[in-house]
């Protein structure tokens, strides 16, 4: 019942960090060079031409007119049209979400799974040669730019190997299926994943190390229980307050890293479309992705503020 | 990572207090000598030191500095002139090969040294002022001010920040000074909360109640009783820094919305791997500037890491 409360209220305190965004996206789509009219008339249209056209789109209105205007078409789900290809946005935008989400939930997956097991081996064995290396793994991990690893492992493993495609999420005229979409997902996952496992590595292990200098880690330890039961029990449980955080940082980072990997594998999600409205100068389009990314990133956080609440009943709302 | 530095050795981190302010009030060194005998940078400088890793990596980035500095005087040809075959794999002088249109790999890469630097460093400066100034105020004053900072703080700190970085350069018009001050303008928020942390320990610290009895006015309390009490968080938050920013500026470039061509940056010339032929038949184009990249950010991730451990004081082997 309490979390209920909590959990309307931070989606009420949401609406005006939402509001924000807005204006933000506004003021942007305002700063973009040149004047949308020229993309609506014909290039020998007549001054007097413009000016209807102008008027017509709402141009000669004040900025806060124009404002509530958009925000109110966007709230009906008009996001506007891209100028190109006269279609509206929003479709285009739901059609990106898919791949997008496979590729960012296999990564989460895959990396957790790799780092969290890393971390704490590498603080059990803290001061060995495989607490060294996996530190410096580590390192190497965070700093390694991603569309270098990027184009490596496409030299090594498509062009030279042959074992992966180069690119793209699914055959052309292929069959598809499971399979084949696993094929296309190892490398652009490889990539995106390197700096998550590095980074969240490091986090579980320095956790472990201080929960393992606790009280209640002795008392365990103390009481005779066997090391696996202690881990399990007392270890993991608490340390995995600092993870939840880190997952809450992580989600942000993972939409810029997605624009990065998706161009260079050619994945057909939002971050190759983001490339291509910056590239042909679609702003409605680009101002549609910045505030789902935003949106997407200010419930991700409240998703995380919720796991606390499930992980330690300690933690109290109000 | 950084963040966590003050917070979590809060008490060697008041070791460090006194220390640091002898070593900003020559003045006063005289009379209080500390128990070792060694001034608290020469303690920090000497634990640093002793790390090898972080000394190499010193050594790289002094390296790297100096190219940009001198790249006009290093770079055996000139940044854009077509002066070689096209498409070549390394021969004679030109050690790296040359591009489609003849120019010399090796020294647009030394040119290319130029942009990075010269965004790292810049965009550091530029949210360094703006993050301590902000956390210093919002740390002292508390209350109204201090929610209010918080806020936008929050606001900043939740956004998916290279999306907004690369929406906004690419409406600003690219290039190296747009992506330098977009990168400082928007870096800000954790350093801010960094030293915000670190000053609502301060304030409750003797020598700053002190300074306050004193009569010194509230800028003076902050910058000359508080600041330098913050200033080794701040520096190691301003190391890691660097490496964000020289990562992020490649990555645009890569992207094609930051440096712009012909101007060299080694994100805008590892993109020309982007074509397949490029990527699978001339690697003399691409892979260096990749290792440059990597290895400039390795470097200082490790000076940063040496400096947290120095101020720290943890003793590793």
């Amino acid at each position: 019942m309490k979390l209920k409360k909590y959990i309307i209220k931070r989606l009420l305190t949401a609406i005006p960090v939402l509001l924000m965004i807005s204006v933000g996206a506004f003021i942007m789509m305002n700063l973009a060079p040149g004047d949308p009219t020229d993309l609506y008339v014909s290039p020998d249209a007549t001054p007097m031409q413009v000016e209807a056209t102008r008027r017509a789109l709402g141009l000669d209105q004040p900025y806060p007119v124009q404002y509530v205007r958009w925000l109110g078409r966007a709230l009906q789900g008009d996001l506007g049209i891209n100028y190109s290809t006269r279609y509206p946005v929003l479709p285009i935008l739901v059609s990106r979400i898919g791949p997008t989400i496979v590729l960012m939930g296999a990564t989460l997956l895959v990396s957790y799974l790799i780092a969290i097991p890393l971390g704490i081996l590498s603080a059990r064995k803290h001061g060995t040669w495989i607490d060294n290396l996996l530190t410096g793994g580590a390192f190497v991990g965070v700093s390694i730019p991603n569309f270098f690893l990027g184009l490596g492992l496409i030299y090594v493993f498509s062009v030279q190997l042959g074992w992966f495609p180069t690119g793209g999420m699914s055959q052309l005229g292929g069959e598809g299926g499971f399979i084949s979409a696993i094929h296309h997902l190892v490398l652009p996952v490889t990539v995106l994943s390197a700096f998550y496992i590095a980074n969240m590595t490091r986090y579980m292990r320095s956790t472990m190390i201080q929960v393992y200098g606790e009280n209640y880690i002795r008392t365990a330890t103390a009481k005779g229980l066997a090391a696996e039961v202690i881990l399990t029990r007392h270890g993991i449980r608490n340390a995995l307050i600092p993870v939840i955080t880190i997952i809450g940082t992580d989600l942000p980072r993972l939409v810029g890293g997605a624009i990065v990997t998706e161009q260079i594998f050619q994945w057909p999600g939002l971050g190759r479309l983001t490339i291509m409205a910056i590239q042909q100068r679609e702003y409605p389009m680009l101002m549609a992705i910045t505030m789902l990314s935003a949106v997407v990133v200010l419930f991700a956080n409240l998703f995380v503020d919720i796991m606390y609440a499930v992980v330690d009943p300690r933690i109290k709302y109000n | 990572m950084a963040q966590n530095v003050g917070n979590k050795n809060a008490e060697a981190m008041f070791h460090l207090v006194d220390a640091v302010e002898r070593v900003n009030f020559p003045g006063n060194a005289a009379e209080q000598v500390a128990s070792d005998g060694d001034s608290y940078v020469k303690t920090v400088a000497k634990r640093f030191f002793k790390n090898k890793v972080a000394v190499v990596s010193l050594v790289i980035f002094v390296i790297m500095l100096l190219t940009a500095i001198f790249a006009n005087q290093i770079a055996p040809h000139p940044r854009d002139a077509s002066v070689g075959q096209f498409q070549a794999a390394p021969y004679d002088n030109f050690y790296l090969g040359t591009d489609d249109i003849g120019r010399d790999v090796l020294s647009r890469l030394i040119h290319g040294t130029q942009v990075s630097m010269i965004v790292g460093l810049g965009s550091v400066l530029v949210y360094v002022i703006i993050g301590t100034t902000l956390g210093l105020v919002s740390g002292y004053f508390g209350g109204f001010v201090d929610s209010v900072i918080m806020r936008i703080t929050e606001a900043f700190m939740s956004f998916p920040f290279f999306m907004v970085i690369l929406t906004l350069v690419s409406l600003l018009g690219s290039g190296i000074w747009v992506v330098t001050i977009v990168l400082g303008v928007l870096s800000w928020p954790p350093l801010c909360r960094l030293v915000r942390g670190q000053v609502l320990q301060l304030k409750e610290q003797d020598f700053v109640l002190a300074a306050v009895a004193t009569g010194y006015a509230t800028p003076g309390v902050l910058f000359i009783h508080i600041l330098p009490n913050v200033l080794s968080p701040i520096l190691v938050n301003a190391t890691f820094g660097i490496a964000t920013a020289i990562l992020t500026e490649a990555s645009l470039s890569f992207l094609g919305v930051g440096v712009q061509r012909p101007r060299p940056s080694w994100g805008n010339i590892l993109s020309e791997a982007q074509s397949l032929r490029v990527l699978a038949g001339e690697p003399w184009r691409w892979v260096p500037a990749g290792i440059l990249i990597f290895v400039a950010v390795l470097a200082i991730n490790f000076i940063g890491d040496g400096l947290r451990e120095a101020i720290e004081g943890e003793t590793k082997g």
